[in-house]
């Protein structure tokens, strides 16, 4: 006890003993305090990567410049309004060097090239990862925080998506996934309110089952329930895997619930539809381009045609004569607001057709259930599951309500804190694998889960992922300045008889007019202003194609001289371009050496052949339409105005602007209006 | 003085090879029944997706014996540059003698060469096949060649799009012509897309793009056609002198 008291003392009176050796070594404890700091930061991390590129960039030709652009020390890109707080660039430090794109050990490759240069959002706002970290374990994997790990560089263009709604070309994933969410009816149960506002709505058109026993038997409905795909591949509907009993239960209520449809059908033509020549139906069928929007499977297995109506590999398995016939008649009476036009069809030919159609099946697809008369009791449960499934969220059904929020809201579930998701063992605990395991197999997170699952592939699920990724908190809470708004329909509906004409003939499920419809046709906005009326009358009796390229066409309907008469005044009058001023229209008919000079521009300097055939002897131009009969089509102010500027007339498309002068566009206006249709030149004579 | 050639990123790709991470199977795990003594691509080489993608087509391999018959139940390693992962990574050939493996491609743009190996009787055979990531400006000027260029450049019909290759009267070169396309510099490809062919003393036939593409749109492009070239393309200046 003593000793160690003596040996405290002896200590002390050593360091301490006098106050210049008291001074020294209090100065000295005070040194080493102060350096614990840089000592920390020199053999911290960060600095080692810095002395990493350092050497790295020692031996490489632009030594100089790129040292002389090194930035010591912690650096840092901070964005309050958006939230970021980024020290990336303090490890990766060539990220702006274009000559370090050779490089390809990390952290020290340029990055890139992207849109935006990077210091204008920093790293986060794509990469997620935590910002402010200064250890490559939190930054990229964020352990400790237990959120926003790195994104995987598969979902990166969900970082574009919180500020551009608009479809990028740049981001095809995005844009795909976005369209999936409507298409697969995946926003007909979850609510997807977009961040400029608007809430997102389903394309899938789920038919409804108001008079489902008209247009099918109890018997196909147990069979597609039980596999949806087995029926057509390309269907969307999901496969809810139900048992026999309860496929069995719910088409027994289908059934039960259905109300025959009011209107009757023509029963002289079902024995016609009997008897009528499939190879008739088949020609007919391709040249009304049902293809257009319906695929069939060819021998080989691949689909043929659109997905815009459903596919009718099998429809004949499916649906019954009388309710093809009256549906191909006149598609508006089963469906009021069906995308399928009403063709007019004559009897004749509405027999052709059924004939042909119910001939497309199938007969390994069996729907041979046997399943009877349904009792009450499976017509009760059959209710309950519709119920409990929320069938009524996609098909309209008699006495079922469509129920509300029937899924959980996405809009915010890019940004879920994954405190609050539960994984399943052994799954890799990040909201990308979350949310695509979900996507993938609903299933496996339990039986009580009522989400079916929808049938994607892996490059759609991705796509998937990628569009609900985007749909993070920030993406909701962007300044107004930085968000680019999407594309809304607007409601526009052309007035009018001639209006009501356009609904029957469903042309904006083809056409957009005015902001409204599909882009799957060209926009008519400015129709009025381009053509002239003679020639949209005739090409309204008979649409042949202007792009021979062109595998979706306009199809042929049977209009009366009246209705194409009401069609074409309308477009003519309602569908005018303000860029075009009439008044100061070029003429129609010039004098020869203008002509002979168009046509000289035509071919040599601006060499449009490449693209057109303005002569079908000479010409082989097959990118844009034939301009053999130009002048009996076009009005000589469109096409000069086109020519001046093609993508104010109609933005995106491909035609080159070519910076022509005005002289040289009058010229080849002048060429073009000489070239007309025979008929039209003999008609003159 | 020494000269010391620094490869470009094509050739980095292909020697960090070591780096490759396996997914779930490994080799250990599989019992070879047989071994064969080529190994030889079926189907899914040359391909082009964006990074961190998985190629639409799964990589085919085929293993053969001395006769050129195909061998069932051989081993099938597959390996190739840091972020490439194979899906599976190790397999045994099928009742056609055929390997198949999705492959998912790294985060860096540009040409991959990836292996596969498989033990054979004296020394390991192995096959390099090729294919390309696409970064973001890559696969912009793949989006935007394909809407603008590929109807008069890409010689291929296909019903989606039919070429209009056979009716200039001047022929274009494809975009992955490397023997022709890496002769021009990236200031003559900006001129003749901006400007048309006359620009360089060629055919109006190709006309110019300034005027409908921006100059971001036009580098896309230009970044697209390189890292498509086949050959790859090499520019001048990836020789440093070392200090
Ligand atoms: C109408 C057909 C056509 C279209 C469309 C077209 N080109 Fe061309 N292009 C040509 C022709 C023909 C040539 C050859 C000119 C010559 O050799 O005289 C050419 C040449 C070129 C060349 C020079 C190398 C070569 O192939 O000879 C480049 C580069 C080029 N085009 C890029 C483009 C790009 C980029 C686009 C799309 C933005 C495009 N082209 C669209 C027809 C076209």
């Amino acid at each position: 006890m003593k000793s160690v008291k003596q040996l405290i003392s002896s200590v002390w009176r050593a360091l301490f003993g006098d106050t210049m050796r008291a001074f020294a070594i209090v100065s000295v404890i005070l040194m080493l305090t102060l350096a614990i700091a840089p000592a920390k930061d020199h053999f911290s991390q960060w600095h080692r990567y810095q002395n990493g590129y350092l050497s790295m960039i020692s031996d490489r030709g632009d030594a100089i410049s790129l040292r002389r652009r090194f930035e010591p020390g912690i650096q840092q890109i901070w964005h309050p309004e958006i939230g970021v707080v980024d020290r990336c660039e303090t490890c990766h430090e060539g990220l702006k060097e274009a000559s370090l794109a050779d490089v390809t050990t990390q952290p020290f490759r340029k990055h890139p090239v992207i849109p935006h240069p990077l210091d204008r959002y920093g790293c986060t706002i794509c990469h997620r990862g935590q910002g402010p970290a200064t250890t490559v374990e939190e930054a990229h994997d964020s352990k400790l925080a237990g959120v926003d790990p790195i994104l995987p560089a598969r979902y990166i263009e969900s970082g574009c998506g919180q500020c551009h709604q608009n479809a990028l070309t740049g981001t095809p994933q995005l844009n795909l996934g976005r369209q999936y969410l409507a298409q697969y009816g995946c926003v007909n149960c979850h609510m997807v309110k977009t961040p400029d506002g608007t809430v997102m709505k389903a394309t899938d058109n789920p038919p409804s089952l108001e008079h489902i026993a008209d247009k099918t038997t109890r018997d196909w409905i147990f069979t597609w329930l039980k596999n949806p795909q087995a029926y057509a591949a390309s269907a969307t509907m999901p496969n809810y895997k139900l048992s026999d009993a309860d496929a069995s239960d719910l088409s027994a209520f289908l059934i039960s619930s259905s109300k025959p449809q009011a209107g009757d059908v023509d029963a002289t033509i079902i024995p016609a539809a009997k008897n009528a020549d499939p190879s008739a139906g088949a020609s007919l069928y391709g040249e009304s381009f049902c293809a257009t929007c319906h695929a069939v499977q060819n021998a080989a297995g691949n689909l043929v045609g659109g997905d815009v109506g459903p596919e009718l590999t099998r429809v004949g398995n499916k649906v019954k004569p009388a309710w093809l016939q009256a549906w191909i008649e006149n598609p508006r009476v089963y469906d009021e607001h069906t995308l399928m036009p009403h063709y007019r069809f004559t009897p004749q030919q509405v027999a052709m057709l059924t004939g042909y159609l119910m001939s497309k099946s199938d007969s390994d697809y069996s729907t041979d259930a046997h399943l009877g008369t349904a009792t009450p009791a499976q017509i009760a449960h059959g209710r309950k599951l519709v119920v409990e499934l929320g069938c009524a969220a996609c098909h309209t059904i008699n006495g079922v309500k469509k129920p509300d929020n029937f899924a959980p809201d996405l809009s915010q579930i890019g940004s879920k804190p994954l405190a609050q998701l539960i994984f399943l063992p052994g799954m890799k605990q990040t909201l990308p694998t979350y949310i695509a395991s979900k996507i993938k197999d609903p299933g496996s997170f339990g039986p009580a889960m009522k989400m079916p699952q929808v049938p994607v592939t892996d490059a759609q699920r991705e796509a998937l992922t990628t569009a609900l990724l985007s749909l993070s908190d920030r993406s909701q809470t962007m300044p107004d300045k930085l968000r680019i708004a999407g594309f809304h329909q607007t409601t526009y509906e052309p007035a009018g008889h001639a209006g009501k004409l356009m609904a029957d003939l469903a042309c904006m499920s083809c056409h957009r007019i005015n902001g409204h419809g599909s882009d799957m046709a060209p926009d008519l906005s400015y129709e009025g202003s381009a053509v002239q009326a003679q020639w949209l009358d005739s090409f309204l009796k008979n649409p042949n194609t202007l792009r021979p390229a062109l595998t979706r066409r306009m199809p042929r309907f049977n209009l009366s001289d009246a209705d194409r008469k009401t069609l074409t005044d309308y477009i003519m009058v309602a569908y005018q371009s303000p860029a075009i001023d009439p008044d100061k229209a070029p003429p129609a008919v010039n004098p020869p050496a203008l002509v002979e000079q168009g046509r000289q521009l035509f071919y040599s300097k601006y060499a449009c052949q490449s693209c057109h055939t303005a002569n079908t002897n000479t010409d082989k131009g097959y990118i844009g339409p034939v301009l053999a009969q130009v002048g009996t089509r076009l009005q000589p102010a469109w096409i000069y105005a086109w020519l001046k500027n093609p993508q104010a007339l109609r933005p995106g498309t491909i035609e080159p602007n070519q910076n022509i002068s005005d002289e040289d566009a009058r010229a080849m206006t002048a060429f073009l209006m000489t070239l007309k249709s025979a008929g039209k030149q003999e008609g003159k004579q | 003085m020494t000269r010391r050639p620094v490869a470009c990123a094509v050739l980095l790709l292909t020697t960090i090879g070591t780096g490759c991470k396996h997914a779930s199977t490994s080799a250990s795990t599989l019992k070879p029944t047989a071994t064969g003594v080529a190994i030889v691509v079926s189907s899914g080489d040359k391909q082009t997706a964006p990074t961190g993608s998985v190629l639409t087509n799964p990589l085919v391999v085929q293993v053969n014996d001395d006769q050129g018959n195909s061998v069932t139940g051989a081993l099938v390693e597959f390996h190739g540059p840091a972020g490439v992962l194979f899906d599976p990574a190790a397999v045994l050939t099928d009742s056609s003698g055929q390997a198949t493996t999705a492959v998912r491609l790294g985060t860096i743009g540009g040409l991959y060469e990836v292996t596969a190996t498989t033990p054979g009787k004296a020394h390991p055979v192995t096959l390099q096949i090729a294919e390309t990531a696409l970064g973001y400006q890559q696969q912009l000027g793949s989006i935007l060649q394909d809407k603008y260029c590929s109807r008069c450049h890409n010689p291929e019909s296909s019903a989606a799009q039919v070429s209009n290759y056979d009716n200039l009267a001047v022929k274009p070169h494809a975009f992955n012509d490397g023997q022709t396309l890496n002769k021009m510099s990236n200031a003559d490809l900006l001129s003749i897309i901006q400007h048309g062919g006359p620009a360089l003393n060629r055919s109006a036939l190709m006309p110019p793009y300034g005027n409908t593409l921006s100059p971001t749109d036009v580098q896309a492009i230009i970044a697209y056609i390189r890292v498509m070239a086949d050959p790859p393309y090499r520019p001048a200046g990836t020789v440093y002198e070392q200090k």
